[in-house]
């Protein structure tokens, strides 16, 4: 299947994001290109700037040849998706019971105090958004917190710190 | 420490490249398996072994190969579960992050074995740092000739891909892995049909957890003879035990099942004890739905006997002086814990998980988390106790998959142990709120 975007309200791919699409979608067998839709949503999301607005989701519709309503459906039921905008750096820290037993909860006031920022919320600067997840599966290296792909485990409010500088100094990892 | 039959060459630098695994005599088991063994010898020998599922529920794997349709003509799909999500497991990342070839050989012979020609590791979201590993070793085992076409010279076909889910605990439940997999919402299908006859696409498919194929490698290398002489008669071989909460040494261990709790929660050559010289005061052995054990009945059963790290010894007791292994997500509270909000915490992650689709789940979940809520900060009363009990039972049983149980039995056995401290929290609601961690009501927690 060829790969054709027209741009209307929507975030120009990559070359380098469209031959990835073409990659992943040969994964699946002929006819069952719908299969690649969460692999297509994470790269999509990644070249939109960390959020899916509903021309980004019409344009997945129409690389996959599915209806926009397949593509909502998806994208509103798993949770990594950001249906809204975000900072530049997503901090995503893990509260479920194994890292709340090793002081989760510390943590995110920490970063919420530091930041000046809620659960949910986003700083004025458009730098960081915090979030809160489900069991991200590091439960013996808490607590963490999921920036973009990469865990940051064992955090203590210094490495918090550390964690804040080095992303205003351009130096964290995303993708 | 005990033996290690999956974790052997975790230290061993490179490991996770091609060349490295293969000088360790990685991909053996497939030389062995493709040329001198058929797939039926190869199930046969993986149901002597007695390998039971390593996901959570422990079916026999060589059993669940048995049941695959093999319609002519029709295509069948090998799926690896690694949507590894249950609070207190990871196992499956340290596995998959570390040893990518360890799982991509077992998944060829076990392709192999139920003769399909494309199979799946399908991974969490979260995950995306652990595809590119996955996806760097496999693009290597293809270069190397043991992916692809005519796989060593012997005829066999085999491709093997990485789908990602996007956050979702419930497509750790096959059939929702499947609706996944096919691009939809993770929303679990009623049973039967079983994938085993209509699963992927329609077809014949298994789901086996990352773990369970894994094992798969040694047991075809040293043959099931050997491997059914490590562990117990009921729950065979090594098992990939993920430790955390309040202990001294957290992490993933490989045990030999059949180790005692005791041993391995104070061994020194395992979790070392209770951080910071604490007392232990209950455990989760095998991820967050198990029943919670109070402290008398963690090293001990009920009637005094040992208590092992397998199948039988921890599901001793039923459901009222036991628990399970599961997944082998092993939680330890100390003294400082507190049960109830503990249960709020574990019935929060249900609530946000439940797919939507039953009633009972959905509603219940969600209910069951307002009023722990309420009772962990000072604003519950005893008729919650009971409230929680009749919700906890019209959940469980009454939906198409296994989340409900899951949401349920955490919420009905914390209450079973510790019902003095729900009790308590009722009465006094001052303290109640004070020993909440500092955190008031209304935080973002």
């Amino acid at each position: 299947m060829k790969v054709e975007i027209v741009n209307k309200e929507r975030p120009v791919l990559s070359e380098k994001a469209k031959a990835e699409i073409q990659t992943v979608i040969g994964y699946y067998p002929e006819g069952k290109s719908k299969s690649a839709i969460l692999r297509v949503l994470h790269i999509v999301e990644e070249e939109a700037g960390g959020w899916l607005s509903p021309d980004t989701m019409d344009m997945v519709a129409e690389i996959l040849n599915i209806t926009a309503i397949e593509v909502y459906e998806v994208a509103t039921f798993y949770t990594m998706f950001n249906l809204h905008p975000v900072g530049k750096y997503v901090f995503e820290v893990c509260h479920t019971g194994p890292c709340m037993l090793v002081g989760s909860d510390n943590i995110i006031k920490y970063i919420e105090d530091k930041l000046n920022i809620k659960v949910g919320g986003t700083t004025s600067d458009g730098m960081f958004t915090l979030k809160t997840a489900e069991c991200l599966g590091a439960c013996g290296y808490g607590p963490m917190l999921q920036c973009g792909k990469f865990y940051h485990e064992h955090l203590t409010p210094e490495k918090v710190d550390e964690l804040i500088e080095a992303c205003r100094r351009d130096e964290v990892k995303i993708y | 420490m005990g033996r290690k039959l999956l974790l052997e060459h975790i230290d061993v630098p490179g490991i996770e490249t091609f060349e490295v695994y293969r000088q360790k005599g990685g991909y053996r088991s497939v030389e062995k398996a493709l040329k001198s063994m058929s797939p039926d010898e190869v199930v046969e020998e993986v149901k002597k072994s007695g390998l039971r599922g390593r996901g959570g529920a422990g079916f026999p794997t060589g059993m669940k190969w048995s049941f695959l349709a093999k319609p002519e003509g029709v295509p069948r799909y090998l799926l690896c579960n690694a949507d590894e999500s249950e609070p207190g497991t990871f196992k499956d990342r340290y596995l998959m992050q570390y040893l990518p070839h360890l799982l991509i050989e077992g998944m060829i012979v076990s392709s192999f074995a139920l003769g399909t020609n494309l199979s799946y590791i399908y991974i969490r979201g979260e995950y995306l740092f652990v595809l590119e590993i996955l996806e760097k070793a496999i693009a290597e085992a293809y270069a190397n000739g043991f992916l692809g076409k005519n796989i060593l010279g012997t005829g066999y076909d085999l491709d093997l891909r990485v789908s990602p889910g996007g956050g979702a605990y419930i497509c750790g439940e096959e059939t929702a892995l499947i609706e996944s997999l096919e691009g939809k919402r993770g929303n679990p299908r009623i049973k039967p049909p079983f994938p085993a006859v209509k699963g992927l696409w329609g077809c014949p498919t298994v789901v086996n957890n990352v773990e369970s194929l894994a094992t798969v490698v040694p047991i075809i290398n040293m043959g099931a003879d050997e491997y059914v002489k490590i562990g117990t008669e009921q729950s065979r071989g090594t098992k990939l035990i993920s430790a955390c909460g309040n202990l001294e040494r957290p992490g993933v261990y490989e045990i030999d099942l059949g180790l005692s709790v005791e041993e391995f929660i104070y061994g020194d050559d395992w979790c070392r004890g209770i951080k910071n010289g604490k007392q232990l005061k209950a455990l989760v052995p095998g991820g967050s739905s198990v029943p919670i054990l109070p402290t008398h009945l963690i090293t001990k059963t009920a009637n005094g006997d040992t208590r092992f790290m397998s199948y039988e010894s921890l599901s001793d007791g039923g459901f009222a002086s036991g628990s399970m292994l599961g997944s082998g997500g092993f939680i330890a509270f100390d003294e400082d814990q507190c049960i109830v909000r503990n249960t709020w915490n574990f019935t929060r992650f249900y609530a946000h998980e439940s797919c939507g689709q039953c009633s009972p789940c959905r509603e219940g979940t969600a209910w069951m988390e307002k009023v722990l809520w309420r009772i962990e900060n000072g604003e519950g009363t005893m008729e919650d106790i009971a409230l929680l009990e009749d919700i906890n039972k019209k959940i469980e049983g009454n939906t198409i998959c296994p989340l409900g149980d899951a949401a349920a039995w955490p919420v009905a056995s914390a209450i079973r142990h510790f019902r003095e401290e729900f009790e308590w929290h009722i009465k006094h609601p001052q303290e109640a709120m004070s020993r909440n961690y500092g955190l008031l009501k209304g935080a973002t927690v």
